[in-house]
């Protein structure tokens, strides 16, 4: 298929004895943003340096736009754009020297590469920081750098590896648009670990726990995987017994499930888990009332993209211990 | 441009923008500085004779000085990441930190022509050796360059970059120097292997093959020893 951008097909990479990708098969279309989801050391990181070609697989195959990674590493490395994880950039070079060293390594026609770095960099937002070392830069600023530099030569295909670590809110969102907005023409990869930034941003989930792919889905569809609803209940207190409110809704035919939760003085809360997806706040909200406590509070909540990863990667890694060291760390060694 | 040249370019504008250039260049005139005037009022001798006999042995701190941080400093900080995903072979990467190198080299083997025009004003300066001695300098400080960004492709550190160039180059500066001590039947080995014994020969004017082979063909050793290492990463 010719919108097919990105093929991995049983991609495992060991370190030493580590297996750090355990044959991971995905593939990603043109427009899609895919998000890249799993713990520290899941092998995100990893992966991504092997669609870079930074590094080779063991075993298994990845083409981009239609390349092997290994075999035409120089025809995908000029269609992508990188940005690796903690941004490693030239300190010693200006904003504007680094773009245009970047885009002579690019190879890019000299006519057009001043206006080329001129319009990335208003459009990420280095205008005003274009004289600057970067060295001096602030985090935000070095990662809208990093970013400017893997849109440079316009590639189809951008690997960001934690796009937004390290920035504040405002910047957060900023970036988060930027993504969005590069996601309708070209196809995106990115890596986190925060949960609101994918679904904010993605179109599609991987999670990848252990070096295996857990899950590959939507956002919506991975959220309709985790079975039950979860029910907040606020009541005043009135002089009963919190251990009593508590058995009393533990009652209620279809919770599973009820505990106490923190609520503001004066009041009282619980969260009830209901097994099987049926609505029970009727028959919670007749127990409140049989009871005569004085009603806050009732809520059904979604279950969040936070518990199906919570799930999802936990479960995995009870039956063989995790391997925390699968990503090897950079040491800042500077003498 | 060719993305070697692109690379050459960006390591020789580092190497002015930080003071370890001009630091080096500045401890190695003046040191030279001394003993070729030192030569000049003490022994009245005006030649080039004693600068190019303690330029070998100087090359072995200067070379591996100025190489240590092209690609360990690289790795530690993991700029090369960024580097090595964009379209350049691993070579042009290699070659590329070696060209930065010759040139601060040979920027620095220019300023020393203030001694071949002092001996000319002085007196007839004798212009096979020196050309010879010059065109030596460069061989000499290729290799010893080429060795120090292999040792710099080991290593994310540049303190061990340095000791392990120091090391290599000293030692290939040596041999040239232990003959006397080494058995008959060995001699001739260990005097090709000397960086010394082949600058010699260059610095008297004579341009033979051989010598040329030699250092051409460390050079080329050791770069595609740098290129591998590299490469490396990818199979670790």
């Amino acid at each position: 298929m010719s919108d097919l951008m990105i093929r991995v097909e049983n991609l495992t990479k060991d370190y030493g004895p580590v297996r750090a990708v355990d044959r991971v098969t995905f593939n990603v279309r043109k427009g899609e943003v895919l998000g890249f989801l799993g713990p520290n050391g899941a092998g995100k990181s990893t992966t991504m340096k092997m669609l870079t070609c930074y590094i080779a697989p063991t075993a298994g195959v990845a083409t981009v736009a239609g390349h092997d990674v290994y075999d035409k590493s120089l025809e995908v490395r000029r269609r992508l754009g990188y940005l690796p994880e903690d941004t490693p950039l030239y300190r010693d070079m200006t904003v504007h020297e680094y773009l245009e060293f970047a885009a002579e390594m690019r190879q890019m026609d000299p006519s057009k590469r001043g206006r080329r770095i001129k319009e990335i960099g208003g459009r990420c937002g280095l205008s005003n920081v274009a004289g600057k070392l970067v060295g001096e830069l602030s985090k935000g600023y070095r990662q809208r750098l990093g970013l400017a530099q893997a849109m440079l030569h316009d590639p189809d295909i951008l690997i960001l590896d934690e796009p937004t670590s390290g920035l504040d809110p405002n910047q957060i969102v900023e970036i988060r648009q930027l993504i969005k907005e590069l996601g309708q023409e070209k196809t995106v990869i990115l890596s986190t670990h925060i949960l609101p930034e994918v679904q904010a941003t993605c179109s599609r989930i991987l999670i990848i726990s252990g070096g295996k792919l857990v899950a590959d889905d939507t956002p919506e569809a991975l959220r309709a995987r985790e079975k039950g609803s979860r029910y907040r209940v606020v009541v005043e207190s009135n002089g009963t017994a919190a251990d009593a409110i508590r058995d009393k809704l533990a009652g209620v035919a279809g919770v599973a499930r009820c505990e106490k939760t923190a609520a503001e003085t004066g009041a009282m809360a619980f969260t009830l888990d209901g097994r099987g997806d049926a609505d029970l706040r009727r028959s919670i909200f007749r127990a409140v009332l049989d009871n005569h406590w004085p009603l806050l509070e009732l809520v059904r909540e979604s279950v969040s993209l936070e518990d199906v990863f919570r799930n999802l990667t936990t479960s995995d890694v009870v039956g063989k211990p995790a391997a925390p060291a699968a990503e090897p760390r950079r040491e800042e060694a500077r003498p | 441009m060719s993305p070697a040249l692109v690379i050459s370019k960006r390591e020789i504008r580092t190497y002015f923008n930080s003071p370890v250039a001009y630091i080096v260049v500045t401890v190695f005139t003046i040191v030279f500085g001394f003993f070729f005037f030192n030569n000049l009022f003490v022994e009245k001798q005006a030649d080039m004779r004693g600068f190019f006999s303690l330029a070998p042995l100087m090359f072995c701190f200067f070379a591996p000085a100025i190489t240590m941080r092209l690609l360990a400093e690289e790795k530690g900080s993991g700029t090369i990441e960024i580097l090595i995903t964009m379209p350049v072979r691993d070579w042009e990467v290699v070659v590329g930190k070696w060209l930065a190198a010759m040139a601060l080299l040979a920027a620095t083997l220019l300023l020393t022509l203030v001694f071949a025009v002092t001996v000319a004003k002085l007196g007839p300066l004798d212009k096979g050796p020196a050309l010879g001695g010059y065109l030596g300098l460069l061989l000499l400080g290729g290799t010893y360059v080429s060795i120090g960004v292999m040792a710099s492709s080991f290593t994310r550190n540049q303190v061990v970059a340095l000791i392990i160039a120091f090391g290599i180059c000293f030692a290939l500066f040596l041999f040239g120097k232990i003959l006397p001590f080494v058995p008959e039947k060995l001699q001739f080995i260990v005097a090709f292997l000397s960086t010394d014994t082949h600058f010699e020969n260059v610095s008297r004017g004579v341009i033979d093959t051989r010598d040329l082979v030699y250092y051409a063909s460390v050079i080329a050793v050791t770069l595609l020893i740098a290129t591998t290492s590299l490469e490396s990463r990818k199979w670790k």
